[in-house]
């Protein structure tokens, strides 16, 4: 098959099963935002580095720019459009960043976010250092990090309340 | 109807942001998010050359790509898209040129280079095809070659006798020059007990936003409309632009902004004309994406100076007088005038009494990318130069660096204070308002100065090197020369701002609720801000030089004054009332200490035009009012760093352990954004000052193309940052504001610089060049006595 002719492609998304085209080339950031509408996730290096692509397969952060397209059928892939309902409230981990104003332009947060959850479903009360060598792989220009690291201890506070 | 309870006032609270719920949900629009009906995709060839001439252009091969529909060349342009007029230059009056013996020469550039390419990664063609994909395959076919010319890698190299002239028409590679000073500098130097002249260097960077550039354009034929997407946070800048440069009526364009992921800097480039041509050419819409290998070519980059100081000073570490000459080499244009090196040297004295001095600037042409301003814009070169050359000052007399600064500060008596030169917008540079003494003890009481050096002792004993480091500035904030706002209450008692102060990630949707609110009196939620939209204020400025919380802050606050007024003198005629018995209350408009009162839709109906109007004499229908502030001059903003590092002296890698800030922006609208411009100014300048460069070669071929060579800064390189506030209000608007954008971002890179230094007291250490990676410091060391 050619790398260009594009192909029926089937994936899981937020919980949802989504169909779209795709070439054998088509990144799966591309194609989330170009095909599926699921522009939440943002391209900021297309090298893997800065991290505004990570979304979730089966759980564990990757980056979106670095996967092909084809490469996640068969995966549950989660963006930052599944951590809440629509019209509901904030996932505890939004509602930290946004409490603690982690966030200033927002095109990093979506990618931080994502993150963050990966993190706090294996550590739920991560100490500074855990919190910071976690994150060293998302970049933000805006925050220096420094209300992030709160968020993310305040989404686990909030998170661990929740679960009492 | 309800009374209000008199409510604390929004302004200084810590108000969340109303813009992040759509932000963390991946609701918000960046440009590349929406697409437009049959749009179509452009990706752009670069030189791979530094300086070549064009000989020949074959696009036979990208045309025959699947998928492409058109592509061209500077030839191809030539006579039909103008070139990009520096708009910085037309703002520099004659009398300031005067003022300052200065000298600006014009280098217009062009969309698609014509003939000759001036540096690595100029635009030279562009594919429009069906899909990104295809625009990128159909780059690889094409045929362009070139006739190599040698390099003019630096600004020194560039004022070489023999050195190639980058734009002949100039003469030479000086682009602009100027000189200010006060006083007999040589006979201060001639007096003085102690001098000293070192050169300091800060090294090229790039602003780094997160999000890339990106363009999108539609036209409309049968309206004669262009309608513009971009990430630019001065769209009626770019409207004037592109209405010039396509030859179309002003108000045919639109510019539209949306969210943008950062900007830490101003600047117009090729695509921002490049794709509505191509959208007016073709009859369909286009987009172009900034790719991150692009960005790093050509976006933003800043810096490049090099400073000659010198200082005379006293046996007490008095500073007596100044001399400075410096280089900004600004790339192949000079896009911005004399904007970064007049700040360079309106900032150089910063917090300092220094009455005596010579400063000049000269704007030299090199073969690398054009540069802007970015985060700081010249300060923190100047500041760099100037705080490390006050260490070597306290070092040459055995003084602490925290008492030479005591030493050399503007007393508070002395504000406000005429510092011997034009600002660069041509008023008298004063000092408006500040306290450096207070601001210096107060930030030395937070970081625990006494008990560092204390621990810094203890731990040289333990063989591990800790350094302090301390450096201050000021920063001219709030820039003219207007920012306007419209404020309209609907009948449903919500309030709409709009500004031509487009944000571009600080939170200015807000802040600027925040002071309408209270003016007017009414919840913040009832009020939505919006900017970045041409077609709804007729004149606008942008966001860039710390400006919009003082300008916009101010316009959208006397606007909403105006608001109330008329508000309250339509009520007046349907309640009976003068307009000084009524207040405003959350549903609408009540007679203070009564329970009478009217709706908003009521105030609304009557305040419309038509036989229903229950006008005031002279009122004008509509319940809207508009303000246009045009600050006198810039305000002065200042703060004061204090940071402890460590250094690895095997490695020569720095950790960054702490760092403290007191900062003074005046009247903080929300405290929390305030510190969260501080957190991320302060990172950047860590940034700076250790790991970001932009690198050319000999060849002035890029060598820092990707985030594996161009390090940013992460979670891990980034300490806590602990912000204190002074509050010295403004002596320029209403409000006292004054900006804080940049300051975070001034201070690091000399702070750093001395405290790697200092690590290595009393040896003398000598650290005049940033970034300082490992290498450096371990060069350093060897080299220091």
């Amino acid at each position: 098959m050619s790398t260009l002719e594009p192909r029926d492609l089937i994936v899981r998304v937020n919980g949802e099963e989504r169909r779209g085209w795709a070439q054998p080339r088509t990144t799966l950031a591309d194609f989330l935002r170009d095909e599926l509408g699921l522009t939440g996730t943002h391209l900021g290096c297309e090298h893997g580095v800065c991290g505004a692509c990570t979304i979730l397969v089966d759980g564990r952060s990757a980056r979106s720019c670095l996967m092909l397209a084809v490469q996640a059928e068969g995966h549950e892939l989660t963006t930052v459009e599944g951590l809440a309902p629509v019209d509901g409230p904030l996932h505890p981990i939004q509602e930290a960043f946004s409490a603690k104003h982690g966030l200033q332009c927002g095109f990093c947060t979506p990618g931080f976010l994502m993150s963050v959850h990966e993190l706090l479903e294996d550590d739920p009360d991560p100490d500074e250092a855990t919190i910071r060598r976690f994150l060293s792989g998302n970049i933000c220009r805006c925050t220096g990090y420094h209300n992030i690291v709160e968020a993310v201890r305040y989404a686990a506070e909030l998170q661990r309340g929740a679960a009492v | 109807m309800s009374t209000v309870e008199t409510r604390e006032p929004y302004v200084g609270r810590r108000i969340r942001r109303k813009e992040d719920s759509r932000l963390v949900r991946g609701q918000g629009w960046f440009v590349p998010d929406r697409k437009l009906p049959g749009m179509l995709h452009a990706a752009i060839l670069r030189s791979p050359y530094a300086h070549a001439r064009i000989e020949s252009i074959d696009l036979s091969g990208a045309l025959a790509v699947d998928g492409v529909v058109a592509a061209f060349t500077g030839d191809d342009l030539t006579g039909r898209v103008g070139r990009f007029v520096e708009s910085a230059r037309k703002e520099v009056t004659p009398e300031l040129l005067e003022a300052i013996a200065g000298t600006v020469k014009p280098t217009p550039f062009p969309v698609l280079s014509e003939r000759v390419v001036h540096w690595f990664g100029a635009p030279v063609a562009v594919v429009v095809a069906s899909d990104r994909y295809a625009a990128e395959d159909a780059l690889e076919t094409i045929d362009a070659r070139y006739e190599p010319f040698p390099p003019v890698a630096s600004a020194e190299a560039a004022l070489d006798a023999d050195a190639p002239v980058l734009h002949p028409e100039l003469g030479d590679n000086i682009a602009a020059r100027f000189r200010v000073g006060s006083g007999d500098v040589d006979a201060a130097f001639a007096r003085a007990p102690r001098t000293l002249r070192r050169r300091f260097v800060f090294g090229r960077h790039s602003a780094n936003s997160m999000e890339t550039r990106s363009v999108q354009a539609s036209y409309d034929p049968g309206r004669c409309e262009l309608t513009v997407w971009l990430t630019n946070a001065r769209p009626h800048l770019i409207r004037s632009h592109l209405s010039e440069m396509l030859g179309l009526p002003l108000e045919s364009v639109r510019v539209i902004v949306p969210d943008m992921g950062g900007s830490f800097g101003t600047g117009v480039y090729s695509e921002d004309a490049l794709i509505p041509f191509l959208a007016m050419e073709l009859r369909r819409p286009v987009c172009w994406v900034e790719d991150r290998r692009e960005n790093l070519a050509i976006t933003r980059h800043a810096r490049d100076q090099v400073h000659d100081l010198e200082l005379a000073y006293d046996d007490h570490g008095r500073v007596l007088a100044l001399r400075d000459r410096f280089l900004v080499d600004v790339g192949a244009y000079n896009a911005y005038a004399i904007t970064v090196s007049y700040n360079a040297a309106a900032h150089l004295r910063g917090q300092y009494a220094i009455d005596c001095f010579s400063i000049e600037g000269m704007n030299v042409l090199t073969t690398k990318a054009p540069v802007s301003p970015v985060r700081g814009a010249g300060r923190p070169e100047a500041v760099f130069a100037l705080d490390r050359a006050l260490d070597l000052v306290a070092a040459d007399c055995g003084l602490d660096p925290a008492l030479v600064r005591r030493r050399n500060l503007i007393p508070p008596q002395e504000i406000p204070r005429p510092m011997g030169m034009p600002y660069r917008d041509g008023a008298e540079m004063v000092y408006d308002s500040g306290d450096f003494p207070a601001q210096l003890e107060q930030v030395l009481e937070a970081f625990g100065y006494d008990e560092w050096r204390r621990r810094q002792a203890e731990w040289l004993s333990q063989g591990r090197r800790l350094g302090i480091g301390i450096s201050s500035y000021v920063e001219g904030s709030g820039f003219g020369p207007h920012e306007g706002a419209i404020v309209r209450l609907d009948p449903g008692g919500r309030v709409h701002v709009v500004t031509g102060a487009k944000p571009h990630g600080q939170g200015l949707e807000t802040t600027l609720a925040q002071v309408c609110a209270d003016e007017l009196g009414v919840e913040v939620e009832r009020v939505t801000v919006s900017s970045g939209d041409t077609s709804r204020i007729q004149y606008g400025i942008g966001t860039f030089a710390s400006r919009s919380a003082v300008t916009a802050g101010t316009a959208v606050g006397i606007a909403a004054q105006r608001l109330r007024e008329k508000v309250l003198a339509v009520a007046g005629v349907l309640l009976d009332a003068l307009p000084d018995e009524l207040e405003l209350a959350d549903d609408g408009v009540v007679v203070r200490g009564e329970t009478r009162g009217v709706t908003f839709a009521e105030v609304a109906a009557a305040a419309a035009p038509g036989p229903r109007s229950r006008l005031p004499a002279g009122v004008e229908p509509g319940l809207e009012a508009q303000y246009y502030f045009q600050p006198p001059t810039v305000t002065f903003a200042s703060g004061t760093h204090v940071t402890a590092v460590e250094v690895d002296e095997e490695t020569g890698v720095v950790s960054v352990l702490r760092y403290v800030t007191v900062d003074d922006c005046g009247r903080m609208l929300n405290p929390m954004v305030v510190e969260g411009q501080i957190h991320g100014g302060v990172a950047h300048g860590i940034g700076s000052a250790l790991y970001e460069e932009s690198l050319y070669d000999e060849d002035c071929q890029l060598l820092s193309g990707s985030y594996m060579d161009y390090l940013l800064p992460s979670a891990v390189e980034v300490p806590p940052i602990e912000v204190g506030h002074q509050e010295c209000l403004s002596q320029l608007n209403p409000y006292g504001i004054k900006g804080c954008g940049e300051g975070g971002a001034v201070s690091p890179p000399a702070a750093i610089a001395n405290a790697i230094a200092d690590a290595f007291r009393p040896r003398l250490v000598e650290l005049n060049r940033v970034p300082i990676r490992p290498e450096a410091v371990l060069a350093a060391v060897r080299g220091s006595h």
